[in-house]
């Protein structure tokens, strides 16, 4: 099992952690817990048998989780870094990077050789992040993981113009009592979060070709209305949750950035 | 120790429950931010303990003058002329607005989408906390942006406030415009005092003045140094408390805090790791105590190496010049001095994309953090122009827009972590 090559990275986010380990064949191992309220506890499992493996933790929870595992050799970089340094790997030809996660949306724009030129990443505030299509998923009683498809089954848009999740749930209600299907509302919230994400994609010059990584890359209407919006194909990487974590290992292999 | 200040705290009027509660907070935000860094200068000493006597001392100080016959006049913008308060036998001070203060009085009468800087100053007022501007015998307003200049009239309900209008453009009606204004506030100022300035005492204040922003260009000379000599935390530091101690005693610590400097850049000695970034900061004030983004920064592989903001260099950059004879041809000189401002209150306003741009080319920095306060709209604007004029320069920067609250702190870590691996 103790390969001297092998390198881990954990991605702690707000709502789930990803573990990947890679040796020098590529990836051997791939899993993931959601965060909950105890994400030490999670992080233990996830690690358990990591011992004498060069970890790299990124997410919110990384500076967390190097202070807590001092017999781990851990190191930490943040998301930005890691998602560019995922993307990169398994899209080498990307120019963009688009992350959209449990409360951030980041954007990052890559060089040639695969450096961060410029990012941006929303404020303190939810809104236009996953955390926003959860609560509204919530709200129209679809679960998550379907809540794209469900979109998708839409006849119209309607026009969804709040980007506060409760303030949305509002409009949201209000839409309901009008008699408005719910797959056209869930369609509305759809496009009032990709077009506040486009807003981000112009500010950052958003070179094509675009990845989309992150939880709500599994969203396909989120990938529609992204594709239509910008008017050129988005890839998503085959486990958009776990580039974050597959960024983080690269770098301990690499041992820094480049 | 503090409580023999009580007596003097009453008589102020303070909430002295609330007081306490903010000094002992104060304290530890101090300890946790400053105090406990590595390798500080012995001449930080001076300023431990200024702070430490923030509200206690430098309170008595001005009492002590007040009942002298001097008159203290607070301010909240670089714009007002020290040198005409000092030369009418005044003292000036630079009130704070850098804490998130009576923010629930605060917004009794302002709306809530206003700027941290004018709710605090606001909220201090109302949550009788400040001892400065309780000491206030005249605070004095300006017109850089909308939100000030409405505060100002809000403000006027509780303490008496004297509203200089600054020009917006730099067009010679302009200049006309803020001589008439320098003048007023003279004749306001000798009004007060009883004393008319005269041209011994209006040559010894511009000389007082210009001694301090001297010291301070010496200092940010000294800091510009490779490697780092003194935490960019202690330089704002010493830029905050430069507002409000006594100029002749400032000038004269800091000057020895200076040579403590020279000695150690020639020895070549750093605070902080080689292939720590060296960052520059842009746009808004930080007021005492706002630590949060420079601490921020500090904490994240970084080093800020300069402040372009009015607590930093668009306070010392300039100087009046000293040649004049008369009273006119001294007021006429400070009129030309205070007209080169590069507020972002004016349009257009390009002589600030140059400073900067010269700054961060001379402080040779790795990038630039562009700071504006939620609301603020002058920077919030300028920040699009600032960010392409460095680029063109071949300089990244950073843009956040914040205020004091602490929710937002690790977000911020998270992008300034990601600028510094950018720049790596």
């Amino acid at each position: 099992m103790f390969d001297k090559d092998m390198v881990a990275g954990i991605d702690i986010g707000s709502r789930s952690i990803e573990l990947v380990v890679l040796n020098s064949g590529g990836v051997v191992r791939r899993e993931k817990l959601p965060t909950t309220f105890d994400p030490l506890g999670q992080c233990r499992k996830l690690v358990e048998g990591l011992e004498g493996v060069r970890v790299v933790a990124t997410g919110y929870g990384r500076k967390l989780f190097a202070e807590s595992f001092p017999g781990l050799n851990v190191s930490a970089i943040t998301e930005i870094q890691a998602y560019a340094l995922g993307v990169k790997f398994l899209h080498p030809e990307a120019g963009t990077v688009l992350d959209i996660g449990g409360q951030d949306t980041k954007v990052i724009s890559l060089s040639g050789s695969g450096k961060v030129v410029k990012f941006e990443m929303n404020d303190r505030c939810a809104a236009g992040t996953g955390k926003f299509l959860e609560f509204m998923a919530v709200a129209l009683q679809v679960p998550i993981e379907t809540f794209g498809e469900f979109a998708l089954r839409s006849e119209r848009r309607v026009q969804i113009s709040s980007m506060c999740a409760v303030f949305a749930e509002s409009e949201a209600t209000s839409l309901m009592a009008r008699g408005e299907r719910a797959e056209n509302i869930a369609m509305g919230l759809h496009a009032a979060i990709i077009s506040r994400t486009i807003a981000m994609l112009r500010r950052v010059g958003a070179s094509p070709p675009l990845v989309f990584a992150g939880g709500v890359a599994h969203n396909p209407c989120a990938v529609r209305l992204l594709e239509e919006q910008l008017g050129q194909p988005v890839s998503v990487p085959e486990n958009p949750d776990m580039v974050g974590a597959i960024g983080a290992a690269l770098y301990g292999r690499n041992g820094s950035i480049q | 120790m503090a409580n023999s200040y009580d007596a003097m705290w009453e008589k102020l009027n303070l909430d002295l429950d609330a007081h306490s509660g903010l000094l002992e907070v104060l304290g530890k935000f101090y300890g946790d931010i400053h105090a406990s860094q590595q390798g500080r200068l012995r001449g930080m000493e001076y300023l431990d303990f200024v702070l430490s006597e923030v509200h206690g001392l430098r309170i008595k100080e001005l009492q002590e003058a007040k009942a002298a016959g001097r008159i203290v006049v607070g301010t909240f913008c670089v714009f007002v002329p020290e040198e005409i308060v000092l030369a009418a036998g005044g003292i000036q001070v630079g009130l704070c607005a850098g804490a998130e203060i009576g923010n629930e009085q605060a917004e009794k009468v302002l709306p809530r989408n206003t700027c941290a800087l004018i709710k605090s100053f606001v909220g201090f007022k109302l949550a009788r906390l400040c001892p400065y501007i309780e000491s206030c015998d005249l605070i004095v307003g300006e017109t850089t942006c909308d939100g000030k200049k409405k505060a100002y009239e809000i403000f006027s309900d509780y303490s008496p406030v004297h509203v200089m209008e600054i020009p917006q453009m730099k067009k010679a009606s302009d200049r006309v415009l803020w001589k008439s204004e320098v003048l007023g506030f003279k004749n306001k100022v000798e009004e007060m005092t009883g004393k008319k300035i005269t041209a011994q005492s209006l040559k010894d204040a511009i000389h007082l003045v210009n001694g301090r922003r001297l010291v301070l260009q010496r200092l940010n000379r000294l800091r510009a140094a490779v490697p780092v000599p003194i935490s960019g935390r202690d330089a704002l530091l010493i830029n905050q408390i430069s507002f409000y101690d006594d100029p002749v005693r400032f000038t004269a610590k800091i000057g020895e805090l200076c040579d403590e400097l020279a000695e150690r850049v020639k020895a070549g000695e750093g605070v902080v790791p080689k292939g720590t970034r060296r960052l520059m900061l842009s746009g808004c004030p930080m007021a005492v105590p706002n630590w949060k983004l420079p601490y921020v920064i500090e904490s994240s592989g970084a080093v800020i190496v300069g402040e372009e903001s009015c607590i930093g260099t668009r306070n010392t950059r300039d100087l009046v010049k000293e040649t004049g004879t008369t009273v006119e041809e001294m007021v006429e000189a400070l009129v030309d001095r205070y007209m080169r401002i590069d507020c972002a209150c004016f349009t257009p306003n390009t002589e600030r994309l140059e400073n900067v741009v010269d700054m961060a080319r001379e402080l040779k920095v790795d990038g630039v953090i562009h700071y504006g306060l939620s609301f603020c709209q002058p920077y919030a604007i300028e920040a699009f122009k600032v960010e392409k004029a460095l680029g063109k320069a071949g300089i990244s920067m950073l843009s956040i827009e914040t205020d004091y609250s602490m929710e937002d702190v690790e977000q911020l870590k998270t992008r300034v972590e990601a600028f510094v691996e950018m720049t790596s």
